[in-house]
């Protein structure tokens, strides 16, 4: 690893980033490039890492080994400088049950030097608002449900303009409405310039909001960059729906494809559609050339798609766990 | 956001504003004024008892001043702390000093509060702070619940002090409130030792309980003769020693033993609050 001088266009930058419990390292010389500006995905099944990274990014643990920069400042040394313009939410939602939401969110506007008396009030009605929350602005939190209480998390990271905003798994407990609302924030949010870091353990969320993203596994991050190169890393398929699926898979193999082979029950009706794909390992075969072969051999085409790899296929690849929470 | 709130002051406040909160989130708990509640119920009972009963307790029976109950009202509040001293109020300031720091930390808002950011080091002052203003309030809730239920039941008038001067009833309401500021200077060692525990854990329970039973403990090898030597350096050493304050002339010998004790506790346990908690990785 080449050591690089801070760069002024990174909100965050690790370098070889090491934390042990005992001996386990949870996190494991992790090196992350968060340029500003990004919505910046970071992936990871349960127990990959992902919380205890942020917490060193805050400064809420200490390092055993690496350096942070957040916003071209060395954490923790600049702490009390870089943590009034980064807004957090850090392993779920955490408040006083016996305050009301607005007199939870006035108590931690307190903690915040740099966060004026004078508007604290107003800012409190304006992040209530902004998370749909208005009208529990007096309940207890003891009353809230689970989402409430997400909504309420997110209001707190939003009560003072931010250039940074740390969101670990933002979107847990929130039902489709809720989960589309925080992606519409976090596109707003992101439009006003902010820099936007999401930790999350759903690939589709990370997939519609991010444009960048870095995936973790077992403490060590295993691949990271625009959303585009991470998907790029995998293979497109052409899929094609037809009734004659003997045929085309003779098509394709004479256009020097490998089809998969057929899948199902051999007695299937031939009626029925057969759904045939194939690997496109190189640029050699344009696709409209595949539908021009097909026609004219008298396949018919009742569908047809070029498909590139999803970032599930990779994250599956990468990780070799899916979903499973690590070891 | 309209454009007044987004300015961004160009030099952070003095940070005053954290130190009001805690006191308005300590003070709007219920759990604090059920245990005030619970205090203030010392001297009412105190009083309605020797009210109800046939003969005015005789000099030297029950707990210290309560045959001066009968002449001067005001002197519940004084018998009240003597009886809480030993027990109520530790049980109550072990509940406060425990809950500073384990409290927010089982909650999860102690990573708010340093995210926000508070600075672990105003954070210890600022709940400290608060631990000693429930002292405080502890203490004059007694004293005057005290107050106003001996004047309710019993006359307030000129009373006989230790040395046997007699004062008028003014006189003897500043020497009340001189005993109610001696006992929570008494309590602040033991919010020190209560704050420092609560560093060490994020089982707000469990400091709680550990800061009551060094409060018992110290009690106990108070009262073992075998261990003279300790004795002065027993937090709870002075707890019961501000009978100087009530003679006249006013000594104030055992005021300031008591406080510069205390102060040494504060001294130390605040250090090593600090010395845990500043390197603390905050894991809840």
């Amino acid at each position: 690893m080449t050591v690089s001088t801070p760069s002024v266009d990174l909100a965050i930058e690790t370098h070889g980033l090491t934390k042990r419990f005992g001996h386990q390292a949870a996190v494991d010389g992790i090196d992350l490039v968060v340029p500003r500006g990004a919505v910046f995905g970071f992936l990871g099944p349960n127990g990959s890492g992902k919380t205890t990274t942020i917490r060193l990014m805050l400064g809420l643990a200490a390092a055993t080994s690496g350096d942070i920069r957040v916003l071209g400042r060395a954490m923790p040394q600049s702490l009390r400088d870089v943590l009034p313009r980064v807004g957090a939410l850090v392993e779920g939602p955490a408040f006083y049950p016996f305050l009301s939401g607005a007199a939870n969110l006035q108590r931690l506007d307190t903690a915040d030097r740099y966060a004026p008396s004078a508007t604290r009030a107003e800012r409190v009605e304006l992040a209530l608002e902004r998370v749909g929350l208005t009208h529990a602005a007096g309940k207890k939190v003891r009353a809230y449900s689970l989402g409430m209480k997400q909504r309420l998390g997110i209001a707190n990271a939003l009560l003072s303009p931010r250039d940074l905003l740390v969101l670990d798994e933002p979107t847990n407990g929130l039902d489709p409405q809720g989960t589309r609302e925080v992606r519409n924030l976090v596109a707003s949010l992101a439009a006003d310039g902010a820099t936007v870091f999401v930790s999350s353990h759903l690939l589709a969320e990370v997939e519609q909001m991010c444009t960048h993203a870095a995936v973790m596994s077992s403490g060590r991050i295993v691949a990271q960059g625009t959303l585009a190169d991470l998907r790029g890393g995998g293979i497109a398929h052409v899929r094609i729906r037809t009734p004659d699926g003997a045929e085309a898979r003779v098509v394709l193999a004479r256009l020097g494809l490998v089809p998969a082979p057929r899948v199902g029950a051999p007695d299937r009706p031939p009626e029925l559609d057969d759904v045939v794909t194939a690997p496109l390992l190189d640029d050699s075969t344009a696709s409209e050339a595949i539908v021009a072969a097909l026609v004219a051999a008298g396949v018919r085409v009742r569908g047809f798609a070029v498909e590139g790899s999803t970032l599930e296929d990779r994250f599956v690849a990468l990780t070799g766990e899916g979903f499973d929470v690590a070891q | 956001m309209p454009s007044d709130l987004v300015v961004r002051p160009a030099r952070p406040a003095a940070g005053w504003a954290l130190l009001s909160s805690e006191l308005s989130v300590l003070f709007r708990r219920r759990r604090t004024w059920a245990m005030l509640a619970a205090l203030a119920a010392i001297p009412i009972l105190i009083a309605v008892a020797v009210r109800l009963s046939s003969s005015p307790p005789a000099a030297g029976e029950g707990p210290p001043f309560l045959d001066r109950v009968t002449q001067n009202g005001l002197f519940v509040g004084i018998t009240a702390l003597v009886v809480s001293i030993p027990l109520f109020l530790p049980l109550t300031v072990g509940v406060v000093a425990g809950d500073t720091i384990a409290g927010e930390a089982s909650l999860g808002t102690l990573r708010y509060l340093l995210v926000g950011p508070a600075g672990r080091v105003r954070l210890l002052f600022v709940k400290y702070a608060g631990a000693a203003a429930f002292c405080l309030a502890a203490t004059m809730t007694v004293m005057l619940a005290g107050a106003l239920i001996g004047a309710a039941l019993f006359p307030v008038g000129p009373v006989t002090l230790l040395s046997g001067d007699t004062v008028a009833v003014a006189e003897s309401a500043v020497r009340a409130l001189l005993v109610a500021a001696y006992v929570t200077v008494s309590l602040l060692g033991l919010s020190a030792i209560g704050l420092f525990i609560s560093t060490l854990t994020e089982v707000p329970v469990g400091a709680m309980a550990a800061t009551i039973v060094l409060s018992v403990v110290a009690q106990v090898l108070d009262s073992l003769s075998q261990l003279d030597w300790l004795h002065p350096w027993l937090f709870s050493h002075y707890w019961l020693g501000f009978a100087d304050l009530l003679r006249q002339p006013i000594s104030w010998a055992s005021f300031g033993d008591n406080a510069a004790l205390q102060a040494a506790y504060v001294l130390v346990f605040g250090a090593l609050a600090y010395g845990r908690f500043v390197t603390k990785d905050v894991l809840t």
